[in-house]
């Protein structure tokens, strides 16, 4: 439907990529850094079903790794947050900051 | 060659039963370890009996052909050198396998009587059939190098059964003894059999024959070239190798570790140390004969080494009294005969040396092997070694004395018995090649014959001992039967082994060979055997004044034999003054202080760093990820560059 | 410009304002409310590049599931109305340099190799095809990696279980 340059969509994904990583980066909140988490991972799937539909027209690679991408997205969610909450229950905070107690 | 391919059961057999034994000898009792070792010693010597007679008898008409049964290579280093494991079988190697089970067979029957009671029997009977493994294996081995195997794993077993009673001092004292001595002859061996290999091109026994023998051949004529202090590759590789084959033998001046080892059990001894392990040093050379045949200087450094040996062990034999000492310098004097044997020998049609050797080697095996199981009969029966405890003991234990002067007679060269055949053979090949070896051959069979029947005499006759001895012997008379079987068929075997033409079978170039037999030569030897019979039955028949006035009129001469010539004092004096005088402490400042310094000093570095660079592992998350991205960025700037 | 053009640039906008919204707010309900939004529009830009079955999956995985997960364990963690803290000036000083030359030196590749690429190619995906691709085990076949993610996505159920499972004080 969209005729677009293929670039285009690459630079809304990876800017998204990067606003992801930025807050992976800045946030300390456990529960935020797994929201930017999420971010990056939607601008992997936007890139793969852009070059999937330029590139490879009438292929379901890209499809298919998409769809594989956020099964694992899932599963890594729902993980984390059990972690998150053993966390929390045990240390009474999710701020990453506070929690070194794995060092040297 | 298939149909030998049975003759691999000679070697699992044994060492099935050292696993079987060696691991369960907490689980099963001493004598149903005896009863498996035998058993299996059995099935080897019934094998090996039935691979002779198919192999002589198979060729019977030509040449008696090497047949490489199995040969596998084992470690291949590259195209041309490798290392192969396999049997071959040659008339030395059947003949070989035959001697190794049937002493080994007897030795493990003798041993189910002689140690009963002892409650680490079942680690003795895995001792013994391991070293039975290795000795069928060195004898059947087609190459150097698994030779040498084989050969460190005898040295092995030997120091195990020697310091078998390991809470004697002097027996594991005796077994240091026998492995550092043989080790230090098997540093020689090992280099000869380097430069061997090197200048051969080949570490097989065929091989290397067939290469060094031929004048023309370019491995022959790099190895006679080149030298080192003017002596060619060749001998100084012939002249390593006799080391190792010495020290194994016992020849001088590496003989100091056999009468030591006499410590370990008699029925080792008789195994080991008199028909097997110690004539390896002789089978080695005869193995490489034809090799040693092309060198004179290594040839007449074998005749000369076995000369002086027979002859210096037969003296010093006459003045011990300890009857394995005894036993083990007169093993180490006919060990001296199969070297000059060899020595002397020529190829081919003057092969009477090399066929002499092998003959000897043979019969001894048979009587020495009697000796010493008579021996340990006597040892049982009197709880000593000394001399000076027996006496008398012919009406005690007549069988025993029947056997023991039957090999008396047999070592002491007597017709009809055994020995008489083979040693003949040996001084007529010496007096064709060298008087010299000839007399002194012809004057050790005298000594031989001597100190043998005083030691008889002392033992059996010589009526003035243990009658004052505060506790009386006990009622027992003879051996078990376990003890006495054995000694009866070693017997059998003494008698009528002289018999066995093997001039036909086991030669120099596999050929049979014409011997002559020399009326004179013979009466020669026969006289001067008897005139040592007669000399001790003088002597030592009856106790008499005349043996300690001898040794007094000798004085110093006496005293120096009896202290076998210092050669253990000597030794010693050189271990103290050179290697921990001078050495050692040489040694102890570099390993204190440049190796473990070495050490010190890379665990300080290694500490100091890691203690710098532990901050990193902060325990922040967000520290590891920033790090972490930078370093993905600068990978992927280095692929965008590259 | 035609009108699914103008669609696609507001839908991208939308999702980068919302990305920057989700990382940059201090309250954190509605972090992840601007997450859902975010979201969301990638899911219309699913829709709008002809993929409306991976549209509906992320509607329905993200939207229905991740994100009430999240607000779940919102719930779970944090006081309602708390601000987060404001992170410190070197990190954000750090985290936007590498960020943003992250996205100077990919996009810089991504010119540098300016991929050829047909604006109209057009070739519908009917479910029948995913369908077919994604339980097949011939070529271009995904049997094998669909059923090593569901026994991923089993071992991740029974883990999160067993993780956050509450064990007795002893």
């Amino acid at each position: 439907m969209i005729s677009v340059p293929v670039t285009h969509i690459l630079f809304v994904s990876f800017a998204l990529f990067f606003i992801g990583a930025y807050g992976f980066f800045t946030r300390r909140n456990m529960i935020t850094m797994l929201m930017a988490v999420e971010l990056m991972l939607n601008a992997v799937n936007i890139n793969f079903i852009a070059f999937n539909r330029y590139l490879y027209p009438g292929q379901l690679e890209g499809l298919f790794f998409s769809i594989f991408i956020i099964t694992i997205a899932a599963a890594e969610a729902a993980v984390a947050i059990a972690i998150i909450i053993n966390i929390y229950r045990r240390f009474k905070t999710i701020d990453s900051d506070d929690i070194d107690s794995l060092k040297f | 060659m298939e149909g030998y391919s049975y003759i691999i059961w000679i070697l699992i057999l044994p060492l099935l039963t050292f696993l079987v034994t060696g691991l369960g000898s907490r689980k099963i009792s001493p004598t149903l370890a005896g009863i498996i070792g035998t058993t299996s010693m059995g099935i080897c010597a019934l094998l090996s009996i039935y691979t002779a007679g198919s192999y002589f008898g198979y060729y019977s008409n030509g040449v008696y052909p090497s047949l490489k049964v199995f040969d596998l290579p084992w470690l291949s280093f590259t195209e041309n050198l490798s290392i192969h494991l396999g049997m071959v079988l040659d008339p030395i190697s059947v003949m070989m396998l035959v001697v190794v089970t049937l002493v080994s067979f007897m030795v493990h029957l003798y041993s189910i009587g002689y140690l009963h009671g002892e409650s680490r029997g079942g680690v003795y009977f895995s001792y013994l059939s391991l070293f039975s493994f290795s000795m069928l294996g060195l004898v059947v081995s087609t190459n150097l190098f698994q030779m040498y195997i084989f050969w460190e794993l005898v040295g092995v077993s030997s120091f195990l059964l020697i310091g078998y009673y390991f809470t004697k001092p002097s027996a594991v004292a005796a077994s240091k003894k026998a492995f550092i001595v043989t080790r230090f002859a098997d540093f020689g061996f090992l280099v000869g059999i380097l430069i061997m290999g090197y200048v051969g091109g080949s570490f097989e026994f065929d091989a290397i024959i067939s290469r060094l023998t031929n004048p023309e051949s370019p491995e022959f004529l790099t190895a006679t070239g080149a030298g080192f202090l003017g002596i060619s590759l060749l001998t100084w590789s012939l002249v390593l190798i006799f080391m190792g084959g010495a020290g194994k033998s016992a020849m001088f001046p590496l003989h100091i570790w056999l009468p030591d080892a006499m410590e370990g059990p008699t029925p080792v001894s008789a195994l080991i140390h008199a028909a097997t392990m110690v004539v390896a040093g002789v089978f080695l050379v005869a193995r490489l004969f034809p090799v040693f045949f092309q060198v004179p200087v290594a040839l007449d450094l074998v005749a000369w080494v076995g000369a002086l040996s027979a002859l210096f062990a037969a003296i010093i034999a006459c003045t011990q009294t300890d009857i394995k000492r005894i036993l083990a310098y007169s093993t180490m004097s006919q060990i001296g005969y199969m070297m000059f044997g060899l020595g002397v020998s020529g190829m081919g049609e003057a092969g009477l040396g090399y066929m002499g050797s092998m003959f000897h080697l043979f019969t001894h095996a048979m009587f020495k092997a009697l000796l010493f199981l008579g021996a340990g009969a006597v040892i049982h029966y009197v709880h000593s070694n000394e001399v000076s405890d027996m006496g008398a003991l012919r009406k005690k234990m007549p069988v025993t004395g029947l056997l023991f002067l039957l090999a008396c007679l047999s070592i002491s060269g007597i017709p009809p018995f055994s020995g008489f055949f083979s040693k003949e053979e040996i001084l007529t090949a010496a007096l064709m090649k060298n008087p010299v070896v000839y007399g002194i051959g012809l004057f050790t069979a005298g000594l031989t014959a001597f100190y043998m029947f005083r030691l008889y005499y002392l033992i059996f006759w010589h009526n003035k001992p243990y009658h004052d001895k505060p506790s009386p012997l006990p009622r027992k008379k003879e051996a078990p039967l376990t003890m006495m079987v054995p000694m009866i068929l070693l017997g059998f075997a003494t008698l009528v082994s002289g018999f066995f033409p093997f001039n036909n079978f086991v030669t120099s170039d596999g050929k049979p060979l014409e011997i002559t037999f020399h009326a004179d030569l013979s009466a020669i030897a026969i006289g001067v055997s008897l005139t040592g019979i007669a000399l001790a039955s003088v002597f030592y028949l009856r106790p008499g004044p005349w043996p300690d006035k001898i040794a007094t009129a000798l004085g110093g001469f006496f005293t120096t034999v009896y202290r076998k010539f210092y050669i253990d004092e000597i030794y010693t004096l050189v271990a103290k003054k050179f290697i921990i005088g001078t050495v050692s402490p040489v040694a102890n400042w570099f390993d204190r202080n440049v190796v473990d310094g070495l050490m010190n000093f890379t665990g300080t570095v290694m500490g100091v760093f890691s203690d710098s660079i532990k901050v990193w592992q902060s325990g922040k998350i967000h520290g590891y990820l920033l790090w972490f991205f930078a370093g993905s960025m600068i990978v992927l700037i280095l692929m965008f560059i590259l | 410009m035609t009108i699914a053009n103008f669609i696609f640039y507001l839908v991208s906008s939308m999702i980068l304002v919302f990305g920057v919204l989700t990382i940059s707010t201090r309250q954190l309900f509605r972090s992840a409310i601007y997450l859902l939004f975010s979201l969301i529009n990638v899911a219309a830009l699913f829709f709008l590049m002809d993929n409306e079955f991976l549209a509906a999956v992320q509607v329905v995985v993200y939207v229905g599931g991740i994100i009430v997960l999240i607000l779940f364990s919102l719930f779970l963690t944090q006081q309602a109305g708390l601000k987060l803290p404001l992170p410190g000036l070197g990190r954000s000083m750090m985290a936007g340099l590498l960020s943003f030359f992250g996205f100077v030196l990919l996009f810089s590749l991504l010119l540098a190799a300016s991929p050829e690429a047909d604006e109209n190619s057009f070739s519908a995906i009917t479910m029948k095809e995913i369908g077919f691709g994604l339980l097949n085990f011939g070529k271009n076949g995904y049997v094998l990696p669909f059923e090593v993610v569901s026994i991923l996505l089993l071992a991740a159920m029974i883990g999160a279980i067993a993780i956050a499972f509450k064990t007795k004080k002893e």
